[in-house]
């Protein structure tokens, strides 16, 4: 019995060593509209202060070779059945300059995510409707407070944080219920790390250009994919 | 020592006091436009406190963004209902018609609820009620017991005001015969623009007011598509400052139903100013006026769109809606009373039972 245990455990360890990364790029095909100054953040006593130049909106984060920045990039389908722990630690949502940063973010399922007020005025952090079930909340939060962390025992993509004392804040939070999902950079490129050898399904999900799904393979050298979001 | 004197000098003050009320009421609600316009009505998380303060007391030093405006709406709201108490307990000492009275203490009650639902609509933002979110359900039921609280004090104004009293006077002592039957037809337009008024809440509590952004097309033709691929295509161009959320085809469908009532109310405008010159000079003039702030209400609407929802124009939109639907409520309050007290001493006019008919000559004949 205990050489069975023994031959199991090293199985299990051959499986998670037959893994590799997952790395990629997204695109947008279109021309997106302009993004506008947010001219209330501006004009705002305070915030206005704390801007350096023009602020506008991040609907669209497009760089070089066209790709798309803020695309929350998880595995939709090839987990099923596997659980995984939370990880102890903790993304951070920050709160700069009457913006939410990063404006896209990911976090598992169980995983505190610390929410932060870097700013030398208050804020408040309104989760005000979750479709998942997740425990909405809405705090105030002033200058030089403690961190709050927060916990989504529910997979949900996106939960939306949003500030009312300046309503042009907003902050999204992918929450799945793996560990394996990115957030592209501003050019669109992204990895996933250690996702074990098999087939999944990848979900590219961006806040205005929609979803789009894709096939992937994964072997121990890992994987390359590349996925195109479009705006008509 | 006789009291007359002085109930008749609070009498001429609570006349006053109830145009004023109104008038304030109308303040308190054009306050709220801005704070749902604005999108800033969680910016205070707390209620009855804010941030852990009596709001009395809250330091002015933190009346900052949006905090500013829901802080302002919750105070200038507050002094509705101490002043709406003044003007119900002013009522009860000076007049002595019942139904007034009772009017004036189911003010009393109704902005007492109205404080509530403003405080459930922030507390129990989150929280589903019979299916719909809290911030829907209270928000709604908040802007739209507004209406009717603006509309009882109306009808409080226009009850206590000199104008009306001579009117009524008149037409019972039959010094001046009934004019054209008007009262059932306003009532009519009354209820019309409340069901207006509720679609344009439940569109602003969703923040859905820019749902279709153009006009007078939409989305480029009379009706929009709301197919999957055509809302996602709505969705992708939607890049506001502040109203980002995806639209869904239910906010379109409910946003071109305000349209199309829209239309039709300013057709019937347009129908009542017509007929409205079988009315008495001061009721034609009244009439009119009211039929006129339509024709204002329907270019603010436009504006509206026009400017992205600017929160100043969607608030003016938000406040002359109010000023129609009670000044006609109260107008059809007392063309109602008073036609049916007329009716009841001459009898009706004639077999044809149209909305609005001449009765003057046939009263008169009656009368002789």
């Amino acid at each position: 019995m205990k050489h069975l245990t023994s031959i199991a455990a090293l199985a299990a360890g051959a499986t998670t060593l037959l893994s590799g990364d997952v790395t990629g790029t997204v695109t947008l095909k279109g021309t997106p509209p302009a993004e506008k100054p947010i001219a209330p953040l501006m004009a705002d006593v305070n915030c206005g202060k704390a801007a350096k130049g023009t602020v506008t909106t991040r609907h669209y984060v497009v760089g070089a070779g066209a790709g798309l920045g803020n695309v929350f990039v998880y595995v939709k389908a090839g987990l099923d059945g596997k659980k995984f722990d939370a990880p102890a630690t903790k993304p951070v949502m920050d709160q700069v300059g009457c913006l939410y940063e990063p404006y896209v973010l990911g976090a598992q399922t169980g995983q505190a995510v610390e929410i932060r007020n870097s700013d030398a005025f208050l804020h408040n952090v309104n989760f005000m409707r979750s479709d998942a079930g997740n425990t909405t909340f809405n705090f105030a939060q002033g200058a030089g407070a403690k961190p709050v962390d927060k916990v989504f025992p529910n997979q949900e993509v996106f939960v939306k944080l949003q500030c009312n004392v300046h309503p042009w804040m907003f902050g999204y939070i992918g929450v799945v219920s793996n560990p394996y999902f990115a957030v592209t950079d501003k050019d669109g490129k992204f990895t996933l790390k250690g996702l074990p050898a098999g087939k999944y399904t990848l979900a590219f999900k961006h806040l205005k250009a929609g979803e789009v799904t894709q096939e992937v393979e994964v072997k121990d050298s890992g994987a390359a994919v590349s996925a195109t979001l479009e705006v008509k | 020592m006789s009291t007359a004197p002085v109930q008749d000098a609070i009498a001429r003050w609570v006349r006053y006091w109830a145009l004023f009320t109104a008038a304030w009421a109308l303040l308190v609600i054009s306050i709220g436009g801005l704070v749902t316009s604005k999108g800033v009505g969680m910016a205070v998380p707390d209620w009855p406190t804010t941030y852990g303060y009596n709001m009395f007391f809250f330091p002015v030093s933190q009346w900052t963004g949006g905090i500013f405006h829901e802080h302002v709406h919750r105070l200038v709201a507050s002094l509705l209902g101490l002043f709406t108490l003044i003007l119900a307990v002013g009522l009860q000492w000076t007049d002595a018609r019942r139904g007034l009275r009772a009017v004036g203490w189911i003010a009393v009650v109704l902005v007492v609820v109205q404080g509530i639902l403003g405080g459930k609509r922030v507390v129990l933002n989150s929280v589903d009620v019979l299916g719909v979110p809290g911030a829907t359900f209270f928000g709604v039921l908040h802007a739209t017991t507004a209406q009717v609280f603006l509309s009882l004090l109306a009808v409080l104004a226009l009850g206590t005001s000199t104008a009306f009293g001579e009117w009524l006077r008149s037409v019972q002592s039959r010094v001046r015969p009934m004019d054209a039957s008007i009262g059932p037809w306003l009532a009519i337009m009354a209820a019309v623009v409340f069901l207006q008024l509720t679609v344009a809440a439940t569109m602003r509590h969703q923040h859905a007011g820019l749902a279709v952004p153009d006009f007078p097309l939409a989305y480029g033709q009379l009706y929009p598509p709301t197919d999957d691929a055509s809302l996602l295509a709505i969705n992708q161009r939607r890049t506001g400052v502040v109203d980002d959320a995806p639209v869904t085809a239910f906010q379109v469908h409910l946003h071109m139903t305000h349209r199309i009532l829209a239309v039709a109310l300013v057709a019937a405008a347009a129908w009542t100013w017509r007929r409205a010159a079988g009315l008495g000079r001061g009721w034609r003039k009244a009439v009119r006026a009211w039929c006129g702030l339509f024709a204002v209400q329907f270019a603010l609407g436009a504006v509206t769109i026009w400017t992205n929802k600017a929160a100043d124009m969607a608030t003016a939109h938000v406040a002359v809606g109010a000023t129609i639907l009670s000044t006609g409520v109260a107008m059809a309050a007392a063309r109602l009373r008073v036609e049916r007290q007329f009716l009841r001493a001459f009898g009706p006019c004639g077999a044809d039972d149209a909305f609005i008919k001449p009765c003057s000559a046939v009263a008169v004949a009656r009368s002789a």
